[in-house]
């Protein structure tokens, strides 16, 4: 029960992109087509998992017993940029196809509030470890069902005659507005 | 006159939000009114400042390869010094802001200044980047918070505008009138940009 | 401009100085703010105390653990010449709209509550927010009521509370966070006192 708490309200009530505001940068920035989309998704549900794995150790077992909280930014941040770096090397040498479909969109993401967000709220929830993958899982499926959304609805857009100061960036901001607005329906579901 | 115009564009020229598209996270995220708005701005504007400051200071003494790294560290530095500072002297200004003061260390801003500006250029020039760019940013930030404290709330900086009203179109409060909002103020600024070149 | 040649050595080096320098820094500022953090947080928890209960001169805290399990409550007891004159309960709910509301319940010593005020809360700002005593009286009308008496839920659920227009989630989680503190303070605190009273007589 409690868990289910946990994935309907990162994935619907509360979506880290149309409610909470994390990672916008990409949601703006790649959903041009369906397929970049589906990459970038793919890219942040595997970096967000692990770098909530590997922050949560390090918040609960260096920096909180040695009471040195206060470098929780900056170590979080050098965790998660050499984390991303590593992932590219190793996905690389291991598994070529994989590093074809993320490659591009992983040195995106350490620039991606929503996982130094994710990372951070893990922490703040008091959740145990367990608790915060579900967790880190859940809100990259709500990232992707945004910005999935989202550029099915942007791919529509080319074909519309819109007013000359509206193209580009101002009307992918009213539409995603609008999502927003259709995703407030789901609030108070928990 | 070289100095003035590097202080200026990132009021309209190059803007930071509604021309450059950077640091739309907390642009969204903080901006419910007009005083939340240009307490992210400002504090932005600090760690912008002692990035910086510093980076122009040590570009000469950082191997290229560990460039970015270093860069990191000292601008969550900067970062975790405001966190400190504000929890400390704004209590409820932190509060407000909340998870979005840490997350300054990933604000496309404040590392893109630090890379493209200030490890190519010295001190001075550096510095009125920093603070041009920064205040670029506040304005832009004050502005969405004060149009969408207006049309939500109708009032500026906590003052009512029309006494005994206090709920307006709460959907700018929102997040959709977020999203709606930048979107309009973006268009503005186009039109601005194109009238003053 | 001439760029420095990336050697293994140099790399290593640079990087230790400037992690070390900073937090060499982080470590001095953390220091100069640690104190003005805790007394700034201790402020608001006074303040908040203060708001609820009558003046005092004199507080004592204890922590008891609520009826129905979770996490347990701070009870602030309120003296004023030596005299108990109210509690102020530190309590929450996480039934709210947008999650966890913690709140500051005030009790005279015969159980009527003599005021509440939020201390956090995510809730929707325009229309759950309307909990905050500053931007709407509606938390008023849990002044002077007697958990004993009143029945702590809105009317649509068949209590004596007033619902916040378009925020019913709001004030039910408001209500559970009231009723978790009140059946605490029954608990620990009230049969205590009357189980006295009942001696003195």
């Amino acid at each position: 029960m409690e868990y289910f708490a946990i994935i309907i309200g990162a994935i619907f009530v509360n979506n880290i992109v149309l409610a909470q505001f994390l990672g916008i940068c990409p949601y703006i920035g790649v959903s041009a087509k369906v397929s970049t989309s589906v990459g970038m998704s793919g890219a942040v549900l595997f970096v967000m998992t692990l770098a909530t794995i590997v922050t949560f150790l390090i918040y609960n077992y260096v920096l909180e017993p040695f009471n040195i909280t206060y470098l929780q930014t900056i170590s979080y941040i050098l965790v998660i940029s050499s984390l991303v770096q590593m992932v590219e090397i190793i996905l690389k040498k291991v598994s070529p196809e994989l590093y074809q479909a993320l490659g591009i969109f992983l040195p995106l993401i350490t620039t991606n509030c929503a996982i130094m967000g994710v990372a951070l709220l893990t922490i703040q929830n008091e959740f145990t470890l367990l608790q915060g993958v579900v967790f880190a899982i859940s809100h990259a499926a709500g990232f992707a069902l945004a910005i999935i959304l989202f550029a099915g609805i942007r791919e529509h857009m080319e074909l519309m005659d819109l007013p000359k100061a509206m193209r580009g960036a101002p009307a992918a901001l009213v539409v995603a507005g609008i999502l927003a607005l259709a995703f407030m329906g789901f609030a108070g579901l928990v | 006159m070289k100095q003035w115009k590097n202080f200026t564009k990132g009021f309209i020229k190059d803007n930071p939000v509604y021309i450059l598209l950077l640091g739309l996270c907390p642009a969204l995220g903080v901006t419910t009114s007009a005083f939340n708005g240009l307490g992210m701005g400002l504090a932005t504007t600090f760690v912008l400042l002692g990035s910086n400051t510093v980076v122009s200071i040590i570009k000469n003494l950082i191997p290229n390869k560990v460039r970015i790294p270093s860069f990191i560290v000292v601008i969550a530095s900067f970062v975790t010094i405001v966190q400190l500072t504000m929890e400390a002297y704004m209590p409820d200004l932190f509060e407000s802001l909340g998870l979005f003061i840490p997350l300054i260390v990933v604000n496309c801003l404040v590392m893109g200044r630090a890379e493209a500006f200030a490890s190519k250029n010295n001190i001075g020039s550096s510095i009125v980047d920093a603070m041009g760019m920064g205040l670029g940013f506040t304005l832009a930030l004050t502005m969405l918070g004060g149009v969408r404290e207006i049309l939500g709330a109708y009032s500026i900086f906590g003052i009512q505008l029309i006494p005994g009203v206090t709920d307006g179109m709460l959907v700018f409060v929102l997040a959709p009138g977020a999203f709606i909002g930048m979107g309009y103020l973006i268009i503005l600024f186009n039109y601005l940009k194109k009238k003053t070149a | 401009m001439a760029k420095k040649e990336s050697t293994f050595l140099n790399m290593v080096l640079s990087l230790f100085l400037v992690t070390a320098a900073a937090s060499f820094t982080l470590a001095t500022v953390y220091n100069l703010t640690a104190e003005p953090i805790a007394q700034a947080r201790e402020a608001k928890r006074q303040f908040a105390i203060s708001q609820v209960v009558p003046e005092f001169d004199r507080l004592e805290s204890k922590m008891f653990l609520p009826p129905d399990g979770g996490d347990s409550l701070e009870f602030n007891f309120a003296y004023l010449n030596n005299e108990l004159v109210g509690i102020a309960v530190n309590t929450w709910t996480n039934r709210g709209y947008s999650g966890r509301i913690t709140a500051m319940v005030g009790f005279y010593p015969d159980g009527r509550i003599s005021d509440v005020v939020h201390l956090q809360h995510k809730e929707t700002p325009g229309l759950g927010d309307k909990i905050d005593k500053s931007k709407s009286d509606w938390s008023d009308q849990f002044k002077d009521i007697d958990p004993e008496t009143t029945t702590l839920k809105v009317r649509k659920d068949n209590g004596d509370i007033d619902a916040i227009t378009a925020a019913t989630i709001t004030a039910r989680a408001y209500c559970d966070a009231i009723q978790r503190a009140y059946d605490t303070f029954a608990d620990h605190v009230l049969s205590q006192t009357k189980q006295e009273e009942g001696l003195e007589l």
